[in-house]
């Protein structure tokens, strides 16, 4: 069964979803790589300090998604995207938008951990001391592991190499080396998929607890989980966004049938 | 129908097995046998060369004049010329081969690379007497234009000439190195907000380490026992300089010469060359050690 007891605002059509106070916001977006169409013409928006999911079948183009919100696609060479992602005021990909700065307020959590082959000390702050950061480091690692709840497992081993963790430790320092940046958004594509059921509870609480602060936007594969620690549910289909609402009835009541057989696993 | 069995008895198939595998081993053992033939002989002609003089006056010896009267057999004047061949070659090849890697594996696009990584295939089958000759006819003149000190033959335009043949093994191992970083690695590095040149520097290089490194030692091997280019622009002078305007020797070339030359076979003027090749095998074998270890040690563990 579906846990759903954790909503706690009441939006009741999501059809006519109301999203008061976006931080981020994508128009039309099309994203093509050579001529083939990824994401067709998709509009959506991110609640601030909310999370939202993005679900849908192998190959809809969810990562595809995802990773234009704070320029990760820039890096294929075929990508091209037309439309506008409106974030802070501006269309981050408006020619003058440093994508640079753009990574800095927006964060990206990956499928893979991917932590540097460095200590694990040195992983959290890496990101801060390229950009800048003038405060006290050793407070900084401290806070961002407390607060990606890695803390006490790794307080006596700073300096150990980060290659040596487990992987659902791996993934929490990936989540704590993000907020160690301070960002305004923070992006997982498929965050728990590499993970045994107990580190993705765990990074699932650590979601929960991120809400406070930060927005987040989800891709996953898997339904419960989205139910379980989203507010809103954005359903992907061949590139087209199906559906997007209050994550309760996207999962109890969607509108489109195509949204009803993904997730009751009739196919994908 | 019958059904087969998993159990046959075929001997022409185990023979034919036996076969191959009995070929198999005799190459690996002709590759085994060939070394350690060349061992023995360096090694004992280099004993019966130091039965005559002794170890340290070879080593340590400043003058290399096993042809003149006064005999001398101090290498160093050899090692010297061969030291500022390599250091000089190393100069240019190994800031200039890493820079190309990181620029085909990093900036230059499909395109560019398709047509740049068979010119630097070119440049390492290029055969090495053809460098020599670039560097006698083109590169000396010059440096002679603009150092009228130079000499004919000079080390310095050896050294350029080694050094633009080791680029391409630099480059193209540098690249393999930075390739072999996982695309994930640099994702990460992006998404805190680094810049290219941050994600380059002390993202990939770091990952890349090992292999960079191994790629440097093995260029300079490479340029330590190159021979032919320098036998020809470097000169045959033995000459315990740092100058690399002057015309010097190196181990290779001076090995070149007496063999090329009428010094009767046996004689202590003969075995020389095999002292010097000793050194040289033994100076170059523990830098392909050394690579070896280095690429073992500072291997990055991805998983
Ligand atoms: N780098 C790329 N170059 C070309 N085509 C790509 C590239 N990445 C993805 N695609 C294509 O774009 C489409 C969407 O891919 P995407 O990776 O966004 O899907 P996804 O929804 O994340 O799938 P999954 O659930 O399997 O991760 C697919 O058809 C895929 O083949
Ligand atoms: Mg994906």
């Amino acid at each position: 069964m579906v846990e759903l007891s954790r909503k706690d605002h009441a939006v009741t059509h999501h059809k006519s979803v109301e999203i008061s106070d976006p931080a981020m916001e994508t128009l039309n977006v099309t994203i093509k790589y050579g001529e083939s169409i990824a994401v067709n013409s998709c509009s959506l928006k991110f609640q601030k300090n909310r999370v939202t999911a993005i679900i849908g079948p192998s190959g809809c183009g969810k990562s595809t998604l995802i990773r234009s919100l704070n320029r990760m696609n820039d890096f294929i060479d075929d990508f091209s995207l037309t439309g506008q992602v409106m974030f802070a005021g501006e269309d981050i990909y408006n020619r003058k938008a440093d994508p640079v700065e753009i990574r800095r307020r927006i964060g990206m959590v990956f499928q893979k951990p991917n932590p540097f082959p460095k200590s694990i000390y040195k992983n959290i702050i890496w990101g801060p001391q390229i950009n800048g950061f003038k405060g006290n480091p050793d407070e900084l690692v401290e806070e961002s592991l407390i607060n990606a709840g890695l803390w006490d497992e790794v307080k006596d081993r700073l300096n150990g190499s980060a290659m040596a963790l487990s992987g659902g430790q791996q993934q929490r320092l990936c989540i704590a080396r993000a907020i160690a940046m301070k960002p305004e958004i923070i992006l997982m594509d498929e965050p728990a998929s590499a993970l045994d059921p107990k580190s993705t509870a765990r990074i699932e609480d650590l979601i929960e607890e991120l809400r406070q602060n930060y927005t987040i936007v989800i891709v996953t594969h898997n339904m419960q989980q989205a139910a379980r620690i989203s507010d809103y549910t954005a359903f992907l289909y061949n590139g087209d966004l199906v559906e997007f609402g209050v994550t309760k009835h996207i999962f109890t009541n969607p509108d489109r049938k195509e949204t009803e057989d993904y997730i009751t696993g009739r196919f994908g | 129908m019958t059904e087969r069995s998993v159990v046959t008895d075929n001997k022409q198939a185990h023979i034919k097995e036996k076969v191959i595998s009995g070929l198999l081993s005799l190459s690996a053992l002709i590759s085994v046998v060939t070394t350690v033939g060349i061992i023995i002989l360096l090694l004992s002609e280099s004993v019966s060369f130091f039965k005559e003089v002794s170890i340290i006056k070879f080593l340590f010896g400043t003058r290399w004049e096993p042809l003149l009267e006064p005999k001398s057999f101090g290498v160093l004047p050899l090692l010297s010329g061969t030291m500022l061949i390599v250091v000089g070659s190393a100069i240019i090849a190994i800031p200039m081969g890493l820079l190309t890697a990181i620029y085909l594996s990093q900036y230059a696009s499909d395109r560019v690379r398709t047509f740049l990584k068979p010119i630097l295939e070119i440049l390492a089958g290029i055969p090495t007497i053809v460098y020599g000759y670039f560097a006698l006819t083109f590169i000396s003149p010059i440096l002679k234009q603009v150092f009228p000190s130079t000499h004919i033959f000079n080390a310095l335009s050896a050294s350029i000439v080694v050094g633009i043949m080791i680029l391409p093994m630099v480059a193209s191992l540098c690249d393999d190195a930075i390739r072999a970083v996982p695309n994930t690695l640099k994702q990460g590095g992006y998404a805190l907000g680094a810049t290219p040149f941050e994600v380059i520097t002390q993202v990939i290089i770091p990952g890349a380490f090992s292999g960079i490194m191994a790629s440097f030692i093995l260029a300079v091997s490479r340029a330590f026992g190159e021979t032919m280019a320098v036998t020809l622009a470097a000169g045959a002078t033995p000459n315990l300089t740092v100058n690399p305007l002057e015309s010097i020797q190196t181990m290779t070339a001076y090995i070149v010469q007496v063999s090329l030359g009428d010094t009767p076979a046996g004689g202590i003027e003969y075995q020389t060359i095999f002292a010097v090749g000793a050194l040289l095998f033994f100076v170059t074998l523990t830098m392909n050690v050394i690579a070896n270890r280095v690429m073992h040690h500072f291997r990055e563990v991805y998983e």
